[in-house]
């Protein structure tokens, strides 16, 4: 029997997690000698108050749902995977690769390809490790991480040798063809207050049909099951005619190309073209969404506007409030993955005798009413 | 390329491997006891930070060294409760460590020192001196004036910080103190069969928290050395992956002591040599910058996959230790 109700491992725990990290933050703020309320007030105008910062708040958003959805996917088969960082920066490299050398006759064409060589390229990335964990046991973790630096370096390498426009400085592609630029909010939202400059583009889209692909996946097919199963027990699965080498390949093929196609949204919909350093931490933050949504499409939805509000917010907190760094941010999302992923426990334990000892309570006085 | 040159680069190996091998003997002691730890990266941020920070508002750099140190030890004994007490996930704990440094260093660096998330420049008295042994000579000029074994001397041997002297001590220290003593014994048995020990009467928590101490100690050292012999002061992000490189040298070295120190001066060796030469000439083919720095990473996705030895980490690694009850 399950020590606890459902909702309370499904809601409850994530939420206290999370309003222990806040809290802990808001001591730091207050320790640096700043009003914890100001800042969250600036915080929270600056992601929701405007159409403008909507815009940034949900294009953020957009980047972490995929990089969560790819971090989510390999938790389901247990696998823990850290490379979302370069798996993203070689997808982005896959969307500039095809757009820069065919001419594409309209974005809706040049996005299906955009999807595919991403995430084909972000897969790729993936594959290596994969194959490595499978066959030969070498920890995920430690050769995604590898990974992560030398897609950077290979990246800085291509850009600045291949890529790079002749005669400019700065490491980038030239930009993309008009024809191929996706639609931002500003052209297709624009009743909602939209300006053309807002980053928000058609990607958002995109990231909320993953959300529903990843559900149906993982809940309604065969291989969903499988993976769960996995993830659960190697060893039952194994006996159940599982074919570990293949879960773990899928999988991990299917975290790559999720985290490859965070660049449709960055590189095809907002730079328009290739730039140095675009994935900007989103590999990661991904880590943090995931574990705060628990793995699940909704909660990474709902955790990744979280933090493409945290994203969005703390660049305004830096003009309001400039004695607080920027960096806080990267505080906040560090707390929140301590406190939902390695501290979970001490959360839990707690909910856990308390639930019971309620029920406890609850059998004890059932039981004693007959017999009255 | 004459022979001083050569020595040049072999004096700036062995500077950048120190940091490396401070850091994967850190790792080392951790692993070791069955406790992951890819939060190197963070602790060592941290000690870089406030060992600078408080160098320079202290003016003594011993007593920065000792906040550097205190800082990494604060953050591993997080890393410890997470991991040893709460059961949580080592990795997890560990990335979320590595962000805690990166953002905590830089939003106290900026209210402190209100410069964009650096420490001032340190003056010389409050940075690690290079110590120039006895006979050794100090200028370029003297020192391209002597023989070969002069040069070496001078050059290579001479004109270090003081943590580069107790790294390369420490490397025979740690081998001594986990393969000579019974205490070592108890530490590597607990990363290897945690049950064992526990049926032997030796508490595994207490055997994996001092462990999970000496690394934060060790990384502090990484850190300080940093921030206050490396360079004059903390800025942003400095580490600059090197916690992941040490780590990347503790496969390579297979979690063993001398290996450790072999991988590092390696990994040192690709740094220096990376440094010096932008794009290295090897007949028709150039080899760019971006691979020297990338060779690390490369040579231990090698390793993993197996097409050079095979590397095996201790066998309870990365799993908490639940009691049967």
């Amino acid at each position: 029997m399950d020590k606890m109700p459902k909702w309370a491992d499904i809601i409850l725990i994530p939420l206290i997690s999370v309003v222990l990290a806040l809290v802990v933050s808001g001591l730091v703020v207050a320790l640096i000698g700043e009003s914890p309320w100001r800042a969250m007030e600036v915080m929270v105008r600056g992601a929701f108050g405007s159409a403008y910062g909507w815009g940034y708040t949900l294009y953020y958003a957009t980047n972490f749902i995929f990089t969560g959805l790819a971090v989510a996917v390999a938790f389901h088969a247990r696998l823990f995977n850290i490379g979302g960082e370069g798996q993203a920066a070689i997808g982005g490299l896959g969307v500039a690769i095809i757009l820069l050398n065919v001419a594409w006759p309209h974005w809706t064409i040049a996005l299906l390809a955009a999807m595919l060589f991403s995430a084909a390229f972000g897969a790729a990335w993936a594959a290596v490790p994969a194959y490595l964990q499978a066959r030969r046991g070498s920890h995920i973790v430690i050769t995604t991480i590898m990974f992560n630096y030398i897609a950077s370096a290979l990246l800085v390498y291509l850009l600045v040798n291949v890529f790079r426009v002749e005669g400019s400085m700065a490491p980038e592609s030239a930009r993309f063809a008009e024809t191929v630029h996706l639609p931002n909010a500003a052209s297709f939202a624009s009743f909602l207050g939209f300006r053309g400059s807002t980053p928000l583009n058609f990607a958002f889209f995109l990231a909320i049909i993953a959300c529903v692909g990843v559900w149906l996946l993982i809940w309604k097919t065969r291989l969903g099951y499988e993976i769960r199963a996995f993830g659960h027990s190697q060893t039952a699965a194994v006996y159940a005619g599982i074919n570990p080498t293949k879960i773990i390949m899928i999988t991990m093929l299917i975290s790559g190309g999720l985290a490859g196609m965070m660049a449709i949204n960055v590189v095809m919909g907002e730079a328009e073209r290739l730039v140095l350093d675009f994935v900007e931490g989103a590999g990661f933050v991904g880590i943090a969404v995931a574990l705060m949504g628990r793995s699940h499409p909704v909660g990474v939805v709902l955790a990744a506007l979280l933090f493409g509000a945290l994203y969005q917010g703390g660049a305004e907190l830096q003009f309001e409030m400039p004695a607080i760094s920027r960096e806080m941010v990267v505080v906040i999302q560090a707390l929140v993955i301590l406190f939902t992923g390695a501290l979970d426990n001490m959360v839990r334990m707690p909910m856990e005798s308390l639930f019971l000892s309620l029920r406890r309570r609850r059998e004890a006085g059932q039981a004693q009413s007959p017999a009255e | 390329m004459d022979f001083l040159t050569v020595l040049q680069i072999l004096d700036s190996t062995v500077r950048l491997a120190t940091p490396l091998l401070l850091a994967c003997l850190a790792g080392l002691w951790s692993e070791r006891a069955g406790i992951f730890d890819i939060g190197l990266e963070g602790k060592m941020l941290a000690a870089a930070f406030f060992s600078a920070a408080i160098a320079f508002t202290s003016g003594s750099v011993w007593i920065g060294l000792m906040a550097g140190i205190a800082a990494s030890m604060v953050l591993a004994a997080l890393h410890g409760a997470a991991s040893i007490t709460f059961r949580g996930n080592q990795l997890i704990s560990g990335v979320a460590i590595n962000f805690l440094a990166a953002g905590l260093t830089v939003v106290i660096a900026q209210t402190w020192f209100q410069q964009g998330g650096r420490t001032p420049q340190l003056p010389a008295d409050s940075r690690f001196a290079n110590i120039e042994l006895p006979g050794a000579a100090t200028r370029i000029r003297d020192i391209a004036q002597q023989g070969p074994l002069g040069q070496i001397y001078s050059e290579l041997i001479s004109g270090h910080s003081i943590i580069v002297y107790a790294a390369l001590l420490i490397v025979p220290l740690t081998w001594w103190a986990l393969y000579r003593t019974r205490f070592g014994l108890r530490l590597r048995a607990v990363g290897e069969n945690p049950a064992a020990v526990d049926t032997a009467g030796v508490s595994v928590v207490g055997l994996r928290y001092a462990a999970v101490l000496i690394c934060g100690v060790l990384c502090g050292l990484a850190g300080a050395y940093l921030a206050t012999a490396l360079n004059a002061g903390f800025v942003k992000d400095m580490s600059a992956g090197r916690g992941f490189i040490a780590l990347a040298a503790l496969i390579f070295a297979k979690w063993r002591p001398w290996y450790a120190l072999s991988a590092c001066l390696l990994f040192g060796f690709f740094d220096a040599v990376g440094n010096r030469f932008q794009n290295i000439q090897l007949g028709e083919l150039v080899v760019p910058v971006q691979f020297m720095q990338a060779l690390p990473y490369i040579l231990v996705v090698i390793v993993l996959a197996g097409l050079v030895g095979k590397a095996i980490p201790p066998r309870a690694g990365g799993e908490p230790y639940v009691k049967e009850r």
